[in-house]
């Protein structure tokens, strides 16, 4: 019990993962800066952001269902938590002795997203509730292609649905993005991750110029803060996912160290220069995009795995 | 200094207020953003929503119209707050004084912590001032 309290509010859960999303995210805006020939935030950026939120008045609307409004964040941040154990201790090696934590993990990664919807909706505010219904429409748009990569993932693997095997069959036979499907995968799976961090293309949900910050508008104070330290935690924990389902996972000895370091920045880094060269996507132009070509992509890639590509 | 101030002072999010100007300080404030200037490496980001605002600034003369909408945005920001007054119009009205929407300067309607003068100032200018601000509080 008191291991299992550990995993989830210290190592791979709250602390570990809060930490290193922070400085993925500094590490995201200062490509960005670096992109636009600008200088950039100092290192401890993320941070100064979220002590100065959780200090500032918190605001709840007049009409907002006040419970609700106030729980929805930190059901954020737990569900956040909960995938990044869910998906670090295999990475790390460390077996939770649980079989199938892909499908898990799939749920669990959906929380956040379908959290700040249940926040916007409970804060009776008609343009949040506006980014609220287009945030639905993406997850619509995107689950099911993620969930056509994982099935070929499953595939691929053998037919296990268990994170730790996963791994085990990439370090012995090389990772999957080594085979054509696997590039087919990685490509989808990168679309999936852009979309659920709500990245430039698929930023529909919090247009700042259009909306105003859609769902995240009412949010201030102590609520907003949880928004960004939930944020923070999924910016570490789906590209780890990308990394360990399709990249041979991380390994902890001697030179793999940087190796496993290394795979992480360079996700985070191919995500962040997608969301610096393109435009935002409308609602309907971004669904199209999964339903027709993701969805295409990961089924061309199921069938190629079927036949040992 | 507190860490909380110190915080406060690092990570500053702007939510600019455009009343009836002429626009041309509205185009300075966003000169600041500009790669030659890049607040964004004092921490500075201007932000869509005023409930994630931590200054406010105020650009251009308030006239009728506007004077109660700059009331409704000063009461759902979240405190504190430092309210920013940038260019003649948001100080004295300058050109605009004499007009008769005129609604008054800025710190007549809400408590203003920054003036910047200049019509327009330069996006230096605005810098400086909010730099000033903060070494001296
Ligand atoms: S101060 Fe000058 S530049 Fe600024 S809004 Fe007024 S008239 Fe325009």
């Amino acid at each position: 019990m008191a291991g299992h309290i550990f995993y989830f509010l210290i190592f791979p859960g709250l602390l570990f993962a809060g930490v290193g999303g922070g400085l993925l995210s500094w590490f995201d805006r200062k490509i960005t800066a670096r992109v636009q020939f600008r200088v950039g935030p100092p290192l401890l950026q993320p941070f100064y952001d979220f002590v100065k939120l959780m200090a500032k008045e918190t605001i709840i609307p007049s009409n907002a269902a006040k419970t609700v409004f106030l729980l929805a964040p930190i059901l954020a941040v737990a569900g956040a938590c909960l995938s990044s154990v869910f998906i670090l201790l295999p990475g790390f090696g460390i077996s939770s002795g649980f079989r199938g934590d892909l499908v898990v993990v799939f749920y669990l990664l959906m929380v956040p997203s379908l959290a700040y919807i249940i926040g916007a909706l409970a804060s009776g505010n008609p343009i949040a509730n506006l980014g609220a219904s287009r945030e639905m429409k993406l997850i619509i748009g995107y689950e099911l292609s993620l969930l056509l990569v994982l099935a070929a993932i499953i595939l691929k693997a053998g037919n296990t649905i268990s994170l730790n095997e996963i791994i085990a069959v990439q370090q012995q036979q090389g990772a999957f993005i080594g085979s054509i499907s696997g590039m087919l995968l990685f490509i989808v799976s990168m679309m999936c991750v852009q979309a659920k961090l709500a990245f430039v293309p698929f930023d529909i949900a919090d247009a700042e110029t259009e909306i105003a910050g859609g769902i995240f508008l009412e949010f201030s104070g102590f609520t907003l803060a949880m928004v960004k330290l939930a944020k923070y935690i999924m910016l570490l924990v789906l590209p780890s996912f990308v990394v360990v389902i399709l990249l041979g996972g991380f390994r902890f000895e001697g030179i793999h160290i940087l190796w496993s370091v290394l795979k992480l920045l360079g996700v985070v880094l191919l995500i962040t220069l997608v969301r610096n060269t393109n435009p935002r996507l409308t609602i309907g132009q971004s669904m199209r995009f999964f339903f027709i070509w993701m969805n295409l992509f990961a089924i061309i890639a199921i069938v190629l795995a079927y036949f040992g590509y | 200094m507190g860490i909380k101030s110190y915080c406060f002072k690092k990570s500053l999010w702007l939510y600019h207020f455009a009343g009836a100007s002429c626009n041309n300080c509205d185009i300075e404030v966003l000169d600041c953003l500009t790669p030659r200037y890049d607040v964004e490496r004092f921490g500075m980001l201007l932000i869509g929503s005023v409930r994630h605002a931590d200054v406010l600034l105020v650009a251009g003369s308030i006239n009728k119209k506007c004077k109660s909408r700059l009331l409704e945005v000063y009461h759902q920001a979240p405190k504190p707050l430092v309210v920013v007054a940038i260019g003649a119009c948001g100080i004295t009205g300058g050109v605009f004084a004499e007009g008769n929407t005129f609604a008054g300067p800025v710190d007549k309607i809400i408590p203003v912590d920054v003036y910047i003068p200049g019509c327009p100032p330069k996006p230096e200018a605005i810098l400086a001032g909010i730099v000033n601000f903060l070494n001296k509080s």
